[in-house]
């Protein structure tokens, strides 16, 4: 077992959560797990990503090698482009729609969204507009999570688990919320 | 006991209370702010009374350690590549004092300057000092280094030198914990020819350090942080720190039997160094910084058996990555996708609603009443004035650089010499350079830009809190020119005539720009810093 997985986004949407609760699942299975992060300068809005790995055998590398991730889930449509490197050929881009539009220059979306469809095999998430319908808008990674979670490697059991061990500090109510956002972002299709 | 996922920077703090230590000492900069705040959120060095609160400036932490380590404790300093600038001097001075408790001295480097004005390499410091440095390649090694840098530290009684890079320190996983010791007891140094470097100690003392360097390569000799790797190959890699996980990850996922050589503690083990380097015609120097290393084994004249980073084998500036590695042994790259053209670049930028852009809207709208606009500026957010839409500042150099660069343009004859500098930034380099200022009575404006914390590296404790007015004050700037002024929209024009008016005064003043950072705002409007604000803004 061996998963490459390229978490992006904006510096401050959050994208250090999914890692975590991915980074739980794994440690609870007795997995290896390295995790890469981006602090300072570019948290302050600019782009930002983590590269994610997971594997039943000692991983060396803290940073993917390009042509190697199995995965890119990225809560932003254009930051989902901006790796593409890195994803394998059978790699897949889950992406949130919504455009995150701190930039004068932000690209015509239907651009980027051609673009995605062109690259790879790719699953677009409304993750907003599920979000605010799991209770909300904060659940909006959550979502994200529950739609890539086919393609990371962990059963969806024990990374449900791993969202209630997760949340557990902060109430019976934001873990069911949180809960709920998964299971709409698995079953998101469109 | 179970693994924990840390950060590299976690697992070095982690580390050092596990060790022992009695205090940590610091000034925030990326990659190295989050050892420090891992201490100070961790209830056992509470319990145990572990000192944490941040430091004026990284020379101030270091002195600090270097006394508590004389009181007999041990004490730990961390800071970022450049900080170690700022603390060069009692750097290389403890180096030919030694220590008495632990002192563990941890720097971060940044290559590829993530969060960074220059990509220095710390190694190179540890030569310079003489000292031994440790450069772990992994968490668990990180962790693993700390516990023996103290007791290295200890047994040859000289600080030790923990270099990482952002990628170590900015990445998680597993790290095993080793039982914790208990701290050293007070037991102050009564050697007074250690410590008080007139010439008369400090040559005996140096000639010690020297004929101790033997010994040091020596440890490094039998140091298991070093360690070969066989493979059957005839091209082999000398890996140091980081670099051994890219060529391990190379090696592993394209099956290559390539001999390894992994260095982790310097001075260099010479016997091991030799013994290698005979057996190869083809040896790739692989090091996370500079090619300090790949220089030595070259030799002055070169020696075409060692590739790296001179020869173009190796990017010559940057951090290292599993790519950069393979390419140096030919590994030949499928089709990878490539980014399309609509993806445009998205750096970081100043946060809305953030005070540092009401400041720089009014300086811009007087600069152009002006033939020229030149803003000596500094390190920090408001570096982000810089970029578009603001394009505000001229310079950023290093800490406290935007008043004494400022100081020297007014010397020239320029006019206004304008200085913009945050308040922590102020407080770690700033206030001398205005003290010169002042005893000169130059005519520069400095504009403190104060949001009551250290904004960039993610909102520590500013030294200068509440304190910034009195300073100046103290320092001999006169009352009538230092001004407050509140950057809002509202307050534009009166902001506006405000700095107008000490531009045009031809001797030093300095207007604080008061209002808290935005990001911070929310979380302690409540709390005592609420009190501080009101109090400083009716001091007028």
């Amino acid at each position: 077992m061996n998963k490459n997985i390229i978490i992006a986004g904006v510096g401050g949407q959050g994208i250090l959560t999914i890692a975590a609760i991915i980074d739980l699942a794994a440690m609870n299975n007795g997995l290896h797990v390295k995790q890469a992060e981006v602090h300072g300068m570019s948290q302050r809005g600019g782009s930002v990503e983590s590269h994610l790995r997971i594997s039943d055998a000692e991983i060396f590398s803290d940073l993917i090698p390009r042509g190697k991730a199995d995965l890119i889930l990225s809560i932003e449509p254009m930051e989902s482009l901006r790796y593409l490197p890195f994803l394998s050929d059978n790699g897949i881009i889950v992406t949130a729609t919504e455009a995150y539009k701190n930039i004068a220059n932000y690209p015509d979306q239907d651009n980027i969204r051609a673009e995605i469809e062109k690259s790879a095999k790719h699953m677009f998430v409304d993750a907003s507009g599920l979000a605010r319908k799991a209770g909300s808008i904060r659940t909006f990674n959550v979502v994200m999570l529950g739609a890539a979670s086919p393609h990371i490697g962990i059963g969806i059991d024990q990374l449900k688990s791993a969202i209630e061990q997760y949340f557990f500090a902060k109430g019976e109510v934001i873990v069911k919320m949180n809960l709920l956002a998964f299971q709409a972002g698995f079953e998101n299709q469109s | 006991m179970k693994k924990q996922l840390l950060l590299g920077a976690e697992a070095i703090a982690l580390a050092a209370i596990d060790a022992g230590i009695s205090g940590v000492y610091a000034y925030p900069g990326t990659p190295s702010t989050e050892i420090t705040e891992f201490i100070q959120q961790s209830d056992v060095a509470k319990q145990n009374g572990v000192h944490s609160k941040w430091a004026v400036n990284e020379k101030t932490a270091y002195e600090a350690a270097l006394g508590m380590s004389y009181a007999g404790k041990r004490s730990l300093v961390c800071m970022k590549h450049v900080g170690l600038n700022v603390a060069a001097d009692p750097f290389m001075c403890s180096a030919v004092t030694g220590v008495h408790g632990g002192l563990v001295v941890v720097v971060a480097d940044d290559p590829s300057m993530h969060s960074s004005q220059n990509e220095q390499d710390t190694r190179a410091y540890g030569r310079f000092a003489y000292v031994p440095v440790l450069e772990p390649s992994n968490q668990q090694e990180a962790y693993d280094a700390v516990r023996y840098a103290f007791d290295l530290s200890e047994q040859v009684k000289l600080p030790v030198l923990l270099r990482i890079t952002t990628r170590l320190s900015h990445s998680r996983a597993g790290v095993q914990q080793q039982a914790a010791r208990t701290q050293n007891v007070l037991s102050p140094s009564t050697d007074k020819k250690k410590w008080i470097l007139i010439p008369s100690n400090a040559r005996p003392n140096y000639a010690k350090l020297l004929d101790l360097q033997p010994q040091l390569a020596e440890i490094s000799e039998t140091s298991t942080f070093n360690k070969i790797v066989e493979g059957t190959g005839s091209k082999a890699v000398i890996a140091f720190g980081i670099a051994y996980n890219y060529i391990m990850e190379i090696k592993q996922a394209e099956k290559l039997e390539i001999p390894v050589l992994k260095i982790s503690h310097y001075p260099l083990p010479d016997k091991k160094i030799r013994e290698f380097t005979q057996k190869y015609d083809d040896i790739l120097i692989a090091e996370e910084g500079y090619p300090i290393y790949e220089e030595l084994l070259k030799g002055y004249f070169g020696n075409a058996k060692f590739r790296g980073r001179l020869d173009g084998a190796l990017p010559r500036m940057g951090e290292l990555s599993p790519d950069a590695l393979a390419k140096a042994f030919g590994v030949q790259h499928k089709q990878l996708k490539v980014i399309p053209k609509v993806v445009a670049s998205r750096p970081p930028m100043l946060c809305q609603g953030c005070g540092h852009i009401d400041l720089y809207d009014a300086m811009n709208q007087i600069f152009e009443t002006y033939p020229e606009k030149h803003v000596f500026s500094d390190i920090g957010c408001y570096a982000l004035g810089a970029l578009e839409p603001y394009d505000a500042i001229s310079t950023c150099v290093d800490m406290g650089a935007s008043i004494t660069m400022a100081k020297g343009a007014a010397d020239a004859g320029y006019h206004p010499a304008v200085a913009v500098i945050g308040d922590s930034t102020f407080t770690h380099s700033g206030m001398t350079g205005l003290l010169d200022a002042v005893n000169d009575g130059a005519a520069i404006t400095v504009i403190i830009s104060d949001n009551s914390t250290i904004a960039m590296t993610g909102g520590q404790d500013s030294s200068a809190s509440d304190k910034i007015y009195d300073i100046c004050k103290g320092i001999g700037v006169e009352e009538a020119h230092i001004r407050l002024i509140e950057p809002l929209k509202k307050n534009l024009q009166n902001n506006i005539a405000v700095i107008k008016e000490e531009f045009a005064y031809k001797g030093v003043s300095v207007i604080i720009a008061q209002r808290e950072c935005v990001q911070m705002a929310g979380e302690i409007k409540k709390t005592s810093k609420k009190k501080s604000t009101d109090k400083a803004v009716s001091v007028k």
